[in-house]
């Protein structure tokens, strides 16, 4: 074996096929605000060895021929985007498979079209200002699953008094986290001293407005966590044993989306 | 009519389809998506054992329909919603002439409601002008994201949709029910928003305009302008059968609901024949809104009355015997409904 051969088997052993599903963990899907890797959407990721190192191709699925294009397209260059930056990869191959629009995506995505070269007409600017969209309404959900637990916990509190609580008044918990997170992806002040009930640009609301703005926040909450479980359920009527792949999500959860966790039962043979 | 508990409910399934869908009638592959993503939201919301074949799907017919309907699924008066689609199929998804036919043989029993694209023009219009004339209508169906051509969905807002609505005002076409699906262009935008609709409504006061599956997935924006505007009503097509798989999330959007638009502006919708509308009703009339959930009041039967028939009955001035009518709400017309009743902090 010459240096030239021991050096491109060590390169594409170097991107795994688990490198590869780790990358795709920091793709969201803009809207459900989940990894597309926790929701399934990850149908197959293949590795080989090139000259150059790792040629990688990978296949995404989602829930319904007609999921919105511009999210499709999104989740799929980011995912193409986030491999391409792996160390050691020569070459990717990202497909979406059964969508509407999977030939267009995929000529786009191959040709590095970009977004305007991929949709053409239909595109007018750049989908920063949706992503943007989806950001603030992840922040709001975020929020009021924070809030909501404390006014659960402590029956003294009224919604008024909501306005005025700051971020090192939460618990250490998973929704804090969250929140924690969400404001980063706004830029917002993730300081204890911080308050956490703000609109988009870390404004917090006079106290008057609280209570309005808590129940459409919590309208947003709901939307969110419906739409994140329908997908689901969606996508594992769709391609069977799906949901194998997918992440529990917690919230907004009920008895029907626990598909994963429900024990195995036998019917009785009755001889 | 619906009977339990010795309360009598009168019920208007109001977005009902009659549809061809079998390979035949399918231009394309987009022919196969559409009635699959029908057919896997059957399967995924609806009980076991409600669930059809493939092949009952893709076309019913009449005679099925109204056994389905009236025979077996306790319907006073059914509306239906045609959807066109003509890039998917040869002669269209939505039967328009035979489900016209079969509500001229039913009039009691069946209301046509038509459907035309703002995209069609001048040519639209006088087609619209012809059709009513023909059908005399009270209602259509607007799937805003319907392809035409290079276009792949239209506003309620661009001009041309106003130019309609113009006319829909002097033919006496009160009615608006809207669809928003995915593909609407631009692309930069969420194709699920609803905000066109908040601009059609606040520049026609006098035309009603039915946000079908209450704005799903955006429930939220659909909420805050159906609370603005008293014309916006909010339609229950694919919401009302997550009471069977998601009973907490449904009860949560009835909940929003009843908050934000009230109890007078909700209409029942199975979305025959995705779903069919008696398992829908017996378990509505079962239903409650779990008691955990102390931001929302229980639903009430009147409440519960209104939502399966009364309300939509009054939209189209369907007879409702006298004895089971009911008074509309005293209440604000825009902005929240009673919100000390749904106060979480006062729980």
């Amino acid at each position: 074996m010459t240096i030239t051969q021991l050096e491109r088997t060590r390169r594409a052993a170097a991107v795994s096929e688990e490198d590869i599903r780790r990358a795709l963990g920091a793709v969201l899907d803009p809207e459900l605000d989940e990894p597309i890797t926790d929701l399934g959407f990850v149908r197959s990721v293949a590795v080989s060895a090139g000259p150059e190192g790792t040629q990688a191709v990978v296949h995404l699925r989602l829930p319904t021929s007609f999921c919105s294009p511009n999210f499709a397209y999104l989740m799929a260059s980011d995912s193409k985007d986030v491999i391409s930056a792996l160390e050691g990869v020569e070459k990717v191959l990202v497909e979406l498979d059964d969508h509407h629009d999977s030939d267009l995506i995929n000529a786009g995505l191959a040709a590095d079209a970009g977004y305007r070269g991929t949709f053409r007409h239909e595109a007018e600017d750049s989908l920063e200002e949706l992503r943007q969209t989806f950001r603030r309404k992840a922040h709001t959900a975020a929020m009021e699953r924070c809030l909501t637990d404390l006014l659960r916990k402590d029956p003294g509190l009224s919604e008024t008094d909501l306005g005025t609580v700051r971020l090192q008044d939460l618990p250490a918990a998973r929704n804090t986290e969250a929140l924690l997170r969400r404001r980063a992806a706004l830029g917002l002040p993730g300081g204890g001293g911080a308050i956490v009930f703000v609109n988009h640009e870390g404004r917090p609301y006079p106290p008057g407005d609280v209570p309005m703005a808590l129940r459409r926040a919590r309208a947003t909450r709901i939307s969110i966590d419906g739409n994140a479980h329908f997908c689901r359920g969606l996508l594992r009527t769709r391609y069977e044993g799906s949901g194998d792949e997918q992440v529990h999500r917690p919230e907004g959860a009920e008895a029907a989306d626990h598909h994963n966790l429900l024990p195995f039962t036998v019917k009785e043979i009755h001889s | 009519m619906y009977s339990k508990d010795g309360e009598n409910y009168f019920i208007v399934d109001a977005h009902i389809a009659l549809w061809d869908a079998r390979p035949e009638n399918q231009s394309n592959i987009h022919g196969k998506q559409f009635i699959d993503c029908f057919y896997d939201y059957h399967r995924n919301l609806g009980p076991d054992e409600e669930h059809w074949s493939y092949e009952e799907f893709l076309y019913q017919g009449g005679e099925r329909l109204m056994k389905d309907l009236f025979e077996d699924g306790y319907v006073d008066h059914a509306i239906f919603q045609p959807a066109y689609l003509r890039e998917f199929y040869k002669n269209g998804f939505a039967q328009v002439e035979e489900a016209y036919d079969l509500a001229a043989a039913n009039p009691g029993k069946l209301t046509y409601n038509h459907c035309y694209d703002p995209r069609d023009g001048e040519a639209g219009l006088d087609r619209l002008r012809a059709d009513h004339e023909k059908m005399q209508f009270k209602g259509v169906k607007l799937y805003t994201a319907e392809w035409y051509g290079e276009s792949r969905g239209f506003k309620l807002s661009d001009p041309w949709s106003y130019r309609y609505f113009e006319e829909c005002r002097k033919l006496g076409i009160k009615n608006i029910h809207i669809h928003k699906g995915p593909t609407v262009r631009p692309l930069d935008r969420d194709a699920f928003d609803v905000a066109d609709v908040d601009h059609a409504a606040s520049d026609f006061t006098d035309l009603n305009f039915v946000v079908e599956h209450v704005g799903l997935p955006r429930l939220e924006d659909f909420c805050w302008i159906a609370t603005q505007e008293p014309n916006v009503h909010g339609g229950l097509a694919v919401a009302m059968p997550f009471m069977h798989t998601r009973p907490r999330y449904f009860a949560q959007i009835i909940g929003e609901l009843i908050y934000w638009i009230g109890e007078d502006r909700i209409q029942f919708s199975s979305d025959y024949a995705i779903w069919s509308p008696r398992w829908l009703i017996e378990r509505f009339v079962d239903f409650q809104i779990p008691e955990d959930m102390t931001e929302y009041a229980p639903i009430t039967t009147a409440q519960k009355k209104k939502i399966l028939g009364l309300n939509a009955a009054k939209m189209y001035d369907i007879p409702v015997p006298a004895e089971l009518r009911l008074p509309d709400a005293d209440e604000t017309t825009t902005g929240p409904r009673q919100p000390e009743r749904a106060d979480l902090a006062a729980a």
